[in-house]
């Protein structure tokens, strides 16, 4: 069960960085991006890209990758979403991003064939032994990534002025907008920053897992149950039920079933849920609208 | 969220009708097509090929382009185009060249069933293939036998695929529960000082892989090898890091996998990795069948001793491999141990279909269907078919294992080509 426990919390704060840029663009802009997971894999691919053509090591990359994801991040909210009304933004932007997510997989698919590929380093396969487990080098350092990253959104978010506009425009874009927080370019920014943490996590997916341009369908699926559990806008609800999700699964997995671990963690979902609708840590009252 | 094939209505009834026309201008053009078919095909057959001239005869086809079994259906449709344009240089069906209507279902089960239904009561298409994997072909059956098609599978030996009995099912693939024996027979037949004591048998509930792996552990825990872990894992599942960390805690000497791809037997393989456990033996039930799509992913110096159950390897002595080999070498380049066996799969679809078009002499599915049933022997890349009275074949499975870097076929011991296995299988990175 110990096992579990540590795996859970180690993969489960990898999938909250994803999830936590989500999260942040939905706080921000009310579009639910199902092009997130899509931009997973490219970062994937990024990250593989550099490694075998450039020999460039996986975290090193990174300096490389994020602001990459960054700027195409801030090219799709420019091309494709900024033009939503706001009346129908919710649902538009389903269908938006969906569009895109298609766009993408299908030139990943012609760039990189359908091979699987899996990202390799020194880290990715040897492990620590800590406690008589099998610490797996790639989820310490991808977990201490994740929480570097997530910290620092956290100093963007609360420590800057961009931060206060940020949050300014989660409670209220209208009223932000009056007191002359230019909140389209907030959104434009923070689509890009909401994109550029899925450099991060794709490098980690890359090197625990085969992929492929189609393995973006199981993880946005994962990513929306996380930041719904955890409280949409909320990049602390994101870290906390990504962890609590992951951890759920992997002691299910171990002590009891693999078969039961997903139905559990459902059951636990609709049971927060029934009495916290609003997530674990989601803004009880309504947006003003 | 699988992509839709459908397109708009007036699209549709355009082609619908230009269709029956073509059929019936090309009435005329088929007489003659198979008057020069039955008075030229004695010399043709294995010489002078001519090459398919008249109005071209569609194919359905549903693959999965996208989704789950993406990696699949992208080799299934590498054999359905290679069959097709072999076939087309061969005088087709009946003189007719063969366009293939491929359509995605994104690995969707509903989806394949809206694609034959598209493809059969909408474009009208005169024949049909089938799709990969069981988990799809099973309702896309239904389909078939509603509308009365011929339906001939290359991937779809589950013993659902066979649970209805339709008389108009096929598939050219020996049935897979029984494809891990071989591997259960070596492994009970070792000598007791070095036969294993200990098996661990972690499964995703696919109808593919259950079936095998549930028949092996029959065998294997009847000769007296303790099963010390046994779980079924949901297809759906994307870390598979504790279900692997389990397995290794049990520290089994022996691994039978079921995983229905790369992904899987990747994520097991480098959670063991991890976990400093390296079993005596590893054997996968699909996954290190894929050539360089596993090779790639988990590595070729940690590909060494792993095995997987099949039908057909690249080197097989089989002229239509041969033939197969070349075609595929010629327009994908590669090695010939990167072909997949799904690529063979569908190409004996192919040759089944092309068989029994020209046997009947006719595109008719019921004379088709009938001649298929007649207990007529088919050579394919696969080897000979012959379909008993609920569509399955029988013939030789084997064990193939990853050998420095090279796919040989290990099992049975005393079949035809067999090479040496390694046993037990070399520690991580170093089998290359």
């Amino acid at each position: 069960m110990g096992t579990g426990v540590v795996d859970g919390i180690l993969t489960g704060g990898v999938y909250a960085l994803m999830a936590a840029g989500l999260t942040l663009i939905f706080g921000v802009m009310e579009v639910i991006s199902l092009a997130q997971g899509i931009f997973v894999i490219l970062g994937a691919y990024l990250s593989y890209s550099l490694e075998t053509h450039f020999g460039i090591d996986l975290f090193v990359g990174l300096l490389i990758t994020i602001p990459a994801l960054f700027i195409i991040g801030v090219g799709v909210e420019w091309a494709f979403l900024r033009r939503l009304k706001s009346q129908e933004r919710i649902a538009m932007s389903i269908l938006t991003t969906y569009a895109v997510f298609i766009i993408i997989e299908g030139i990943l698919n012609v760039v990189y064939g359908t091979n699987y590929f899996q990202l390799h380093a020194w880290y990715a396969t040897r492990s620590v032994h800590l406690l008589g487990m099998y610490l797996p080098y790639i989820y310490l350092f991808g977990f201490l990534l994740a929480v570097g990253l997530l910290g620092i959104m956290f100093g963007i978010l609360y420590r800057t002025r961009f931060g206060a506009s940020v949050r300014a425009a989660m409670q209220d874009r209208t009223a932000a907008s009056l007191v002359g927080v230019d909140v389209r370019r907030v959104a434009t920014i923070t689509f890009g920053l909401g994109t550029a943490t899925t450099a991060a996590g794709g490098m980690i997916y890359g090197a625990t897992n085969s992929f492929d341009a189609n393995s973006a369908e199981d993880l946005i699926s994962r990513l929306l149950v996380i930041i719904v559990l955890g409280g949409l806008g909320s990049i602390g609800g994101a870290l906390a039920a990504g962890v609590f999700m992951l951890v759920v699964e992997d002691v299910i997995a171990v002590v009891w079933s693999p078969d039961w671990s997903t139905v559990m963690f459902f059951i636990i979902l609709v049971v927060v849920l029934s009495f916290r609708p609003m997530g674990l840590f989601g803004r009880q009252a309504a947006r003003a609208q | 969220m699988g992509r839709n094939s459908k397109r708009t209505d007036v699209v549709r009834r355009g082609r619908s009708k230009m269709r029956r026309r073509a059929y019936g201008a090309s009435s005329v053009a088929l007489a003659g097509g198979l008057v020069l078919a039955a008075t030229g095909s004695a010399g043709a057959s294995s010489t002078g090929h001519k090459a398919a001239s008249g109005s071209p005869v569609t194919i359905g086809i549903s693959l999965s382009l996208s989704g789950d079994f993406s990696a699949d259906g992208l080799n299934f449709q590498r054999g359905y185009n290679l069959w097709a344009a072999y076939q087309n240089a061969r005088g087709g069906l009946l003189g007719h060249p063969i366009k293939l209507d491929i359509v995605s279902d994104a690995s969707n089960p509903t989806q394949v069933v809206t694609n034959y239904e598209d493809l059969i009561s909408l474009k009208h298409v005169p024949l049909i293939l089938g799709p990969f994997s069981t988990l799809l072909t099973t309702p896309a059956q239904k389909v078939a036998h509603r509308f009365g098609y011929a339906f001939i599978a290359g991937a779809a030996g589950g013993p659902a695929a066979f649970a209805a009995k339709y008389h108009n099912y096929f598939d050219v693939s020996v049935p897979i529960v029984g494809q891990l024996l071989p591997f259960a027979k070596w492994i009970t037949a070792l000598p007791k000082s070095v036969r294993p004591t200990t098996v661990a048998y972690p499964t995703s509930n696919d109808p593919f892989t259950q079936p095998m792996v549930q028949a092996a552990q029959a065998v294997i825990q009847k000769a007296g090898i303790r099963t010390v872990y046994s779980k079924v894992f949901p297809s759906e599942v994307t870390d598979f890091t504790p279900i692997a960390d389990a397995v290794a805690a049990s520290n089994a000497q022996v691994v039978v996998l079921g995983s229905v791809d790369v992904p899987t037997i990747s994520a097991f393989m480098q959670a063991f990795e991890q976990a400093h456990y390296s079993p005596k033996v590893m054997i996968a039930t699909a996954g290190p069948d894929q050539g360089s799509a596993f090779s790639s992913a988990v590595g070729v110096s940690n590909t060494g001793g792993i095995m997987v159950p099949n039908v057909w390897f690249p080197g097989v002595n089989n002229a239509l491999t041969h033939t197969m080999d070349r075609m595929y070498l010629a327009k994908y380049g590669g090695s010939i141990s990167q072909i997949s066996s799904d690529t063979a799969e569908a190409f004996s679809a192919g040759n089944a279909l092309a068989a029994a078009v020209a046997g009947t002499k006719s595109m008719s599915n019921a004379k088709i269907i009938s001649y298929l049933h007649s207990g007529v022997t088919i050579p394919t890349v696969q080897g000979p078919v012959k379909f008993n009275s609920i569509g399955q074949t029988f013939g030789g499975t084997f064990v193939f294992q990853w050998q420095h870097g090279k796919f040989v076929q290990v099992l049975p011991v005393a079949a035809k080509g067999s090479a040496k296995m390694i046993f037990p299988k070399p520690n991580w990175g170093q089998g290359g």
